[in-house]
């Protein structure tokens, strides 16, 4: 069974570079609609906002879709008890997502003030909104929530949607739009000139700063709280359902991994060099290099998070027995062997033709170009 | 145990939001390969009419797959949402093909269809053609994945119950992708997002010639989708065909609601053209029927049979007593996973196990069912009859219907004599609303046709619903009636105002509107649509 151990770790890992793609791509889109009120002053400067990230919006979002997919095929426990659980929190997420492709997409093709401000406000909505509840849910996973199983692993989620609102969770929503405005700002920065590229500058600066204080407070928080430990499960790489295992509650329990293996540390250092890297690269005016240090930052807010859960994906806070870890929610040894390989041959291909597709989209958007094109934002 | 108001809203609403997202996805699927088309003539021929064809069809294209895009998403999350044990039980088979979908397909989709819509100044003409491309290619691998994952749900091939995991898994991902069901359907629906997008272009060109207006674009558009329809329409007819065949083997229960057929004939069978079925007395009050042609359309042949009901219902109630046993050694193996008896008895049983899934709805406690129980499970194993058998005759009728638009269109387009038929241009443009009324009866004959069962034969569907609160049902309901209607307004209006607007002809030949509108291109059209300069 070490083989399907191994896949099962691969999987978490893949887990974690697909969540960060996620964060990356659709973070700075959603970073720009969220500033976009406040980086452009008129119109014009917003279209100019807007199709800075125009071309590549569409194929950004599919690492959104992506993830989903990927919880589902690798994981399908995870998704089916998240997703139900999460039921409220999860329709707003997707209400104010579906908002987005017409708000990019509509916009511009009727030319009425009250209108656009309609649409402007809606990316607002959609960008802020989503990134807040992504961080919240990863959130919740270091308190636990309340669900469990029937004989026949049917989940029962048992809290209210309010008790995903907890302080912690609301904490972790604003690391997560902190640093979304952060990449937003570094995007906007890197296609827009003059007074937009000044605006962006500051709007880098405060998510910079604010991603930094919240992910030390976070760490803090997170060394008083009560974590999971696991005693005993079947193991690593053996078919289990998730009632066979025995889990107990401790304070500080979170902190275990980077106990045993002190090097861990070095991710969530990787996470406060890539925020203070960005904010110095962007005052220097150097915002691809600033793109690429947020981008790092998330890496390593995410890698945090995952090192310090390992190997509990779900904690259960009702049930702390029925815990899912990625050795009980995984899915069988044959549908992660397939599945990774179409992920090494595909994965690859994605991140080489996404890099073709800004390499060919590469520059300033010109404002004067905008307002003679029908196919612009 | 599951509140069954709440398995009928979550139905209710997977439904709404499906029947919904699948208005704007055959048109993207079929539009995608008609402006790879058009494009591809302008590469070849270099007539930079076939240019402005595409960028006009790329404008309406857009709008359609904004909305395409953001329902879909909905559609990714619904699963785990509303149906939590549906997809803990196959989630290990059924979210592959869903995860490979969108990073084979709809990335690349999604990536080149910026480039389609912003990088005509930043592209070579080869370039841009072959990202035109890719979008279509992506779309409709995107449609091909999407049915393989559907396809599961109709005919569950190389998946077994693992008792140990609780859950189905994946035994042969060969079996899965080459599942007969999935070949035909793919094809089948595909296809018919060809049709629709034939009907599309040929409805708004027929307006366009009605009104004198953009004549020369109108008359190559509509020569493109009257062709392009006219085979499209021949395939769809006939892959429907093949997957009524293939339905005839892996789901009898669905081919007889679409024939409405109660009891079991000897061939030759007579094909009811017109019935009214009645669920509850399962028997047709009136029917129109004409002789030898059910035989020939479902065994190919002039005496061939088909199971009905009564003998369905039969056999589904011993399969639900066989399956009873099997449900009950799953609750000792999930109290003890090493109990060797049950297991044995789990193995003996195995097959019947979604059948005693459909009896606990009745008996929760499987040890104290009854007869009359058993008989309440398998007579819910035949699904809403009337509904399947309109909607399939809906669907063909709207079918042939279009078949024979088709071939006068193309009759009378290679005589260059449409724009003088100005009967034939009306009926065209009225004939828009039909291939989407054609592509959701589809949809409910598959998918009501597959029910009492979320995955044919394996799991009920009144047990794959998340056990949520009626109010919670509600609640998302209510929001997504509200969302959706207020989209597809705007939609509408933006559609009918871009088709009124019309393409921006190169000497400025657009219709002039009232309010605000794009400026009109100079004659070097190429010159303007670059908004970048370069950095």
């Amino acid at each position: 069974m070490a083989l399907y151990a191994i896949l099962q770790v691969i999987w978490w890992l893949l887990l974690g570079v697909l969540l960060t793609g996620l964060a990356v791509m659709v973070g700075m889109d959603m970073g720009v609609g969220a500033i976009l009120r406040y980086v452009g002053r008129n119109d014009l400067e917003r279209r100019v906002a807007l199709n800075i990230i125009g071309p590549h919006w569409d194929g950004n979002q599919v690492w959104f879709i992506l993830g989903g997919g990927a919880v589902f095929a690798a994981f399908p426990l995870i998704y089916a008890t998240a997703f139900s659980g999460f039921y409220v929190v999860m329709l707003l997420l997707l209400w104010s997502m579906i908002v987005r492709p017409l708000g990019f997409e509509y916009r511009s093709k009727l030319a009425g003030e009250g209108w656009r401000n309609v649409w402007d406000w809606s990316l607002f909505v959609s960008g802020a909104i989503p990134m807040i509840v992504f961080g919240a849910a990863i959130g919740n996973l270091f308190h636990g929530v309340p669900f469990h199983f029937e004989w026949n692993i049917t989940s029962v989620y048992t809290g209210s949607f309010l008790a995903l609102l907890n302080p912690f969770a609301v904490m972790c929503g604003l690391l997560s739009l902190a640093l979304s405005v952060m990449m937003g700002a570094l995007t906007v920065m890197n296609g827009a000139e003059g007074e937009m590229r000044e605006r962006a500058s500051t709007l880098v600066r405060i998510g910079a700063i604010a991603a930094i204080v919240l992910f030390a407070v976070g760490g803090f928080w997170v060394h008083g709280m009560a974590g999971y430990h696991m005693d005993a499960n079947p193991g690593a790489g053996v078919p289990q359902t998730p009632l066979e295992q025995s889990v107990t509650v401790a304070s500080g329990a979170w902190f275990t991994n980077f106990g045993a293996y002190p090097a861990l540390w070095l991710v969530p250092a990787l996470g406060f060099v890539g925020m203070l890297g960005a904010l110095f690269a962007a005052q220097s005016g150097r915002s691809h290099l600033g793109w690429w240090l947020g981008a790092l930052a998330w890496l390593g807010v995410i890698g945090t998070a995952g090192a310090a859960l390992f190997p509990f994906l779900l904690p259960s806070s009702s049930n702390p027995d029925m815990s899912l870890t990625l050795w009980n929610a995984s899915s069988s040894r044959l549908t992660l062997a397939w599945m990774l390989g179409f992920a090494l041959v595909f994965v690859p291909l994605v991140v080489w033709y996404t890099s073709w597709a800004f390499w060919v989209m590469r520059g300033k958007v010109d404002p004067r170009r905008i307002e003679h094109d029908e196919h612009a934002y | 145990m599951h509140d069954i108001t709440v398995v009928d809203l979550s139905r209710l609403q997977f439904a709404a939001t499906a029947l919904y997202h699948f208005l704007f996805v055959p048109l993207t699927l079929g539009m995608s390969f008609m402006l790879a088309a058009m494009e591809t003539v302008y590469v070849v021929t270099g007539k930079s009419i076939y240019k402005q064809m595409a960028q006009f069809w790329g404008k309406l294209f857009m709008i359609n797959f904004a909305l395409g895009v953001a329902t879909g998403l909905t559609m990714e999350f619904q699963f785990g949402t509303n149906w939590s044990f549906y997809s803990s039980f196959v989630g290990d088979i059924f979210g592959a093909p869903l995860a490979i979908e969108g990073l084979m397909a709809f990335f690349m989709e999604s990536t080149f269809v910026g480039l389609m819509v912003f990088g005509w100044e930043r592209l070579s003409k080869g370039q841009h053609l072959a990202v035109t491309w890719l979008v279509a290619l992506g779309s409709n691998l995107s449609a091909l994945w999407i049915l393989v994952a559907n396809s599961f749900m109709q005919d569950p091939q190389g998946a077994a119950f693992n008792p140990t995991t609780m859950r189905m898994e994946l035994h042969s991902f060969q079996q899965l992708i080459f599942n007969p069901d999935a070949q035909s359907k793919f094809v089948h629906t595909s296809i018919a997002g060809y049709v629709t997008a034939a009907i599309f272009v040929a409805g708004i060109s027929a307006w366009y010639m009605l009104k004198k207006r953009h004549v020369d674009l109108a008359k190559r558009s509509f020569r493109m989708a009257a062709l392009f329809g006219v085979l499209a329409t021949i395939g769809v007819i006939t892959l429907g065909d093949a997957l009524g065949f293939v339905a005839a083997h892996a789901q009898p229960t669905k081919l007889a609601a679409m024939e409405a057929l109660w009891k079991t004939e000897p061939g030759p069978m007579p094909f009811n053209l017109i019935a009214f079925p009645d669920q509850s007395l399962q028997q047709n009050k009136g029917a129109v029927r004409v002789p030898y042609l059910l035989s020939l359309l479902v065994t190919h042949s002039l005496d061939g049979s088909m199971a009905g009901f009564d003998t369905l219902q039969k056999k589904a109630a011993q399969r639900v007593e066989n399956g009873i046993p099997a449900v009950q050694a799953l609750e000792t193996l999930s109290k003890d996973p090493h109990d060797a008896a049950a297991l044995a008895q789990f193995k003996t049983h195995e097959k019947d196990l979604g059948y005693g899934f459909l009896v606990q709805r009745y008996a929760p406690e499987l040890d104290k069912v009854t007869p009359q129980q058993v008989q309440e499970a398998a007579k819910d194993s035949i699904p809403p009859v009337a509904a399947v058998f309109w909607s399939f005759r809906a669907m063909v009728g709207f079918g042939l219907l279009m078949l024979a638009f088709f071939v006068m269109a193309v009759l009378y387009t290679l005589r260059n004599k449409v724009q003088d038929k100005r009967w034939f241009l009306i009926a065209a443009a009225w004939m828009i609303p039909i291939p989407f009324l054609a592509n959701e009866a589809g949809w409910l004959v598959a998918e009501l046709g597959r029910q009492p069962w979320t995955v044919f034969g394996v799991l009920p569907t009144w047990m794959s619903a998340s056990t949520h609160s009626v109010g919670y049902m509600a609640f998302s309901l209510i929001g997504f009636v509200l969302l959706y209607t207020v989209f597809i307004a705007i939609e509408m209006y933006l559609m009918v105002r871009s088709i009124r607007q019309g393409p921006q002809e190169p000497g400025g030949g657009g219709r002039s509107e009232p309010g605000p509108r794009p400026q009109p291109r100079p004659a070097n059209a190429a010159a303007v649509s670059g908004r970048y300069q370069e950095g």
